[in-house]
């Protein structure tokens, strides 16, 4: 059945991308027009065409030089050197799963004690959900700033950002989860006389598990945004966010661009990989056939 | 009326082609009560739906008030009940009749009088402003009936309405449904898995069995028109109520061979 | 011990005794407003005594008096940036983003082709970090809000489509078999079926979006705006240090974000009542 779906929609997926990509050499011409006909006179129709889609500083690189700035970056620059993408790369990856970990880890707790106390359901809980509607990414240049300032610098801020964020999904997702198995199957633990703990561990834990893996996936993409975002302000120097603010300073777009490729391709592995392991444990859990 | 001749339907799965009707063909007189009965998978709500025009068959023949069944549709010529009552939650009572006679054009005033034409009808009086979900099974299963009749077609299709009732109000409204039957003198084909209701309900029952889909005895009813729940201990009744069961396990016993 | 951190405990215990209390109580519907309120209450009692107790520095985190004198004090600053961040940037960018996702989602909805190849690539973009585009399109719309509007119309497009589609896919059969038998148009059966079935979906898209778009408006604005907007005095009072005026901007934020959500859960609780999930 899985087989037959990616077999279904991968030819859609190609045909769209392949038109994606289309469109964009197209937008390149007239979008980065102005430049060359300031840069170069004389210039025949495919010539002139040529060079909008080569430029240096380019106002829409083309994949094909984002391409090449990637493979470039990646492969021929030494990991530790400052113009490694892999280097770059690594240090919001790192700030990423520190956050997400944390936040995680926070909102499971959490999420436990809201289905386990009323006092804390009832006030935490809309609380929880009114934060989700609160745009947290606008507090990250204070929080990055504050503690710079009494002496935390590096990871830890970022994580911090990076955990603030994953932390929502996991606990909304996880009380519904907690509280997903219906009055029958709780009744049916009440009749075999099970201890809370039994409830816990053999009903409502299994029972949240696709819903946990569901904010997972969420909540380790908005991870990453947070630590892109908490690399922008005070001067960060590494990180792909620092990238993406150098690449503007100095109107190398396609720093910019390849920065931003390299942050998708970074959210798609960890989405698939938390997708795998989802997989994995729901098939083991027989949860999913 | 309605008239089925030869019709195959093959279906194309992801695990090969499966045979939903073979060779079936079937007469229905204006003003009959046509039950089909048969297990599950023996394709009797797909003849229903060929006859709608819902699925086209493979092979063969269908007339439909002297028109290709499409032509039919198009000409509004049938009503047609699901067997989930199928109406829509966020519409009233009313407003679920009125949505056919809204999709047909028909003015607000001649809404207002069907609709309450219709709703004494199915005797859901007081309930107009109610939305389904605030109503019973039984209830919303009428509503569905009054949506089908409110637009006036002399065809009447009903995809086992009942199916998901429990005993005691599926014989109430197998009562009302046969003195519908008879003031409107509608002609009604009806989907069913209940020996009982289809004896209770038909002028003529058609017997059908799976593997391949196909119409294996079909019984002309000598029951009386009028009929109350006590013709139900006849001998009438029991009888024919043998020949379903009987044609009902021939059709298992060709499938063992 | 200062009598201010002794506030400060006995603050919390007394707070949370009585949340306790209270909890115990069945079924008074006041306590589903007066309980959060109470511990919102008593959070921001307890932050200003161990601000004053601790003797921290205001200038790493002031206590909710000065943020509260701040933000009376400087309404007309806070207006201004309210308008050209949230007004104009973000709601236009909603909209416009939104609109543009329903109606492409109708569209495509007709082509399974299309449908097939571009729900998984919205769902693929639904979790990029789009925030990232924000210096790029600075760069093309200019400082003001019309860069701020097209990152919001490109964050909120991929996560409102994908909503629409599966709203409008998820149409019960046997509903859409009736219009069939009605001979219903493809308008008929768009208007009064497959809409109003998807709209659950929908409001779902919209509510989730509504979040991004303030998150989209003022990101952007760290890399470039006119010297108004919330993102840019949150970004130049940091580096001053004035952090009672970035809280007094995130507080605007967050009550801006609630209101705009709280509004369209009351449109969805009004539209799709007959939901399931709204039926009690």
């Amino acid at each position: 059945m899985k087989r037959l779906i990616i077999n279904n929609s991968i030819l859609p997926i190609l045909t769209i991308l392949l038109f994606i990509v289309i469109v964009w050499y197209l937008a390149a011409i007239p979008m980065n027009s102005e430049k060359v006909t300031r840069q170069f006179k004389n210039l025949s129709f495919t010539e002139h065409v040529e060079k909008t889609w080569n430029l240096k500083k380019p106002k829409l690189p083309t994949p094909h030089q984002i391409v090449n700035e990637i493979i470039n970056t990646t492969f021929y620059k030494k990991i530790s050197s400052k113009r490694s993408l892999v280097y770059h790369g690594w240090i919001t990856l790192k700030a990423t799963l520190a956050g997400f970990i944390l936040g995680t880890f926070l909102g499971i707790i959490l999420a436990l004690g809201i289905v386990h106390n009323r006092a804390m359901d009832l006030s935490v809980m809309p609380w929880v959900i009114a934060s989700q509607t609160v745009p947290i990414l606008a507090i990250a240049p204070m929080i990055i700033v504050v503690m710079n300032s009494v002496g935390v610098t590096g990871l830890l801020p970022k994580a911090i950002i990076s955990m603030y964020l994953s932390f929502f999904p996991v606990v909304v997702g996880m009380v519904k989860g907690l509280r997903s198995p219906d009055q029958m199957q709780i009744d049916q633990m009440r009749t075999w006389s099970a201890s809370p703990n039994q409830l816990l561990w053999r009903l409502r834990f299994p029972s949240s598990l696709p819903y946990l893996f569901a904010s997972l996936k969420v909540g380790i993409a908005a991870s990453l945004i947070g630590a892109i975002v908490g690399e922008l302000p005070s001067g960060a120097i590494s990180g792909l966010g620092a990238r993406m603010l150098a690449g503007t300073y100095y109107g190398q777009t396609v720093m910019i661009w390849s920065a931003l490729f390299a942050a998708a391709f970074l959210a798609a592995s960890l989405v698939f990989f938390i997708s795998f392991i989802q997989n994995y444990t729901l098939r083991k859990m027989a949860i999913l056939r | 009326m309605i008239s089925v001749e030869n019709v195959d339907l093959t279906f194309e799965t992801n695990d090969g082609p499966v045979h939903a009707l073979k060779e079936v063909s079937l007469e229905v007189k204006e003003g009959d009560f046509v039950s089909f009965i048969g297990p599950s998978g023996c394709g009797k709500t797909t003849l229903l739906r060929v006859i709608a025009a819902l699925e086209t068959p493979t092979k063969g023949n269908v007339i439909v008030n002297n028109m290709p069944p499409d032509d039919a549709r198009k000409a509004r010529e049938y009503g047609y009940v699901f067997q989930a009552a199928g109406l829509y939650p966020w519409r009233t009572v009313s407003g679920n009749i009125k949505l056919p006679l809204e999709i047909m054009g028909y003015s607000s005033k001649e809404k207002e009088e069907r609709t309450k034409k219709v709703i004494e009808l199915v005797e859901l009086k007081g309930f107009e402003k109610k939305f389904p979900w605030q109503l019973s099974g039984g209830m919303q299963q009428r509503a569905s009936i009054a949506r089908a009749l409110a637009f006036d077609a002399n065809i009447l299709l009903m995809d086992e309405p009942f199916g998901a009732l429990d005993e005691i109000v599926r014989d109430r409204l197998n009562g009302e449904l046969l003195k519908l039957w008879e003031r409107t003198s509608k002609t009604i084909c009806f989907v069913t898995h209940s020996i009982p209701e289809a004896v209770y309900l038909s002028t003529k029952i058609v017997v059908m069995s799976p593997r391949p889909g196909r119409i294996t005895d079909v019984i002309q009813s000598p029951l009386p028109k009028e009929r109350t729940l006590e013709i139900r201990d006849s001998k009438e009744f029991i009888q024919i109520a043998q020949r379903v069961r009987e044609g009902l396990k021939s059709g298992h016993l060709d499938e063992d061979l | 011990m200062n009598i201010f951190l002794v506030l400060f405990f006995i603050v919390w215990i007394l707070g949370w005794l009585i949340n306790i209390r209270l909890s115990l109580i069945k079924n008074a519907k006041f306590l589903r407003f007066f309980i959060p309120t109470l511990f919102g209450f008593v959070i921001l009692l307890m932050w200003e005594f161990l601000v004053l107790g601790l003797n921290i520095n205001p200038v790493l985190l002031p206590p909710p008096t000065a943020i509260a004198l701040k933000f009376a004090d400087s309404l007309d600053i806070l207006w201004i940036d309210f308008v050209q961040t949230l007004i104009k940037g973000a709601l236009s960018g909603y909209i416009l983003g939104c609109g543009a996702a329903i109606l492409t989602a109708i569209a495509i909805d007709k082509f399974n082709f299309l449908k097939r190849g571009l729900l998984p690539f919205g769902n693929f973009v639904s979790a990029l970090p789009i925030v990232g585009m924000a210096p790029i399109f600075v760069m093309w719309f200019g400082f003001d809000w019309e860069s701020k509007c097209a990152i919001v119309v490109v964050m909120v497009f991929f996560p409102m489509l994908v909503n629409s589609v599966q709203g409008l896919e998820l149409v019960d059969h046997s509903r859409q078999d009736l219009m069939k038998t009605y001979n219903a148009s493809y308008t008929q059966t768009l208007f009064k079926l497959r809409l109003p079935s998807a709209l659950p979906f929908i409001f779902n898209g919209l509510k989730i979006c509504s979040t991004l778009a303030l998150i989209g408006a003022i990101v952007a604005e760290f890399f470039g705006s006119p010297i108004k907007g919330m993102g840019f005095r949150i970004s130049s009072e940091v580096g001053r240090f004035a952090l009672d005026m970035v809280w007094a901007e995130i507080f605007v934020a967050a009550l801006a974000g609630c209101l705009f959500y709280g509004l369209i859960s009351l449109i969805e609780k009004q539209l799709t009542f007959w939901h399931p999930s709204n039926q009690k």
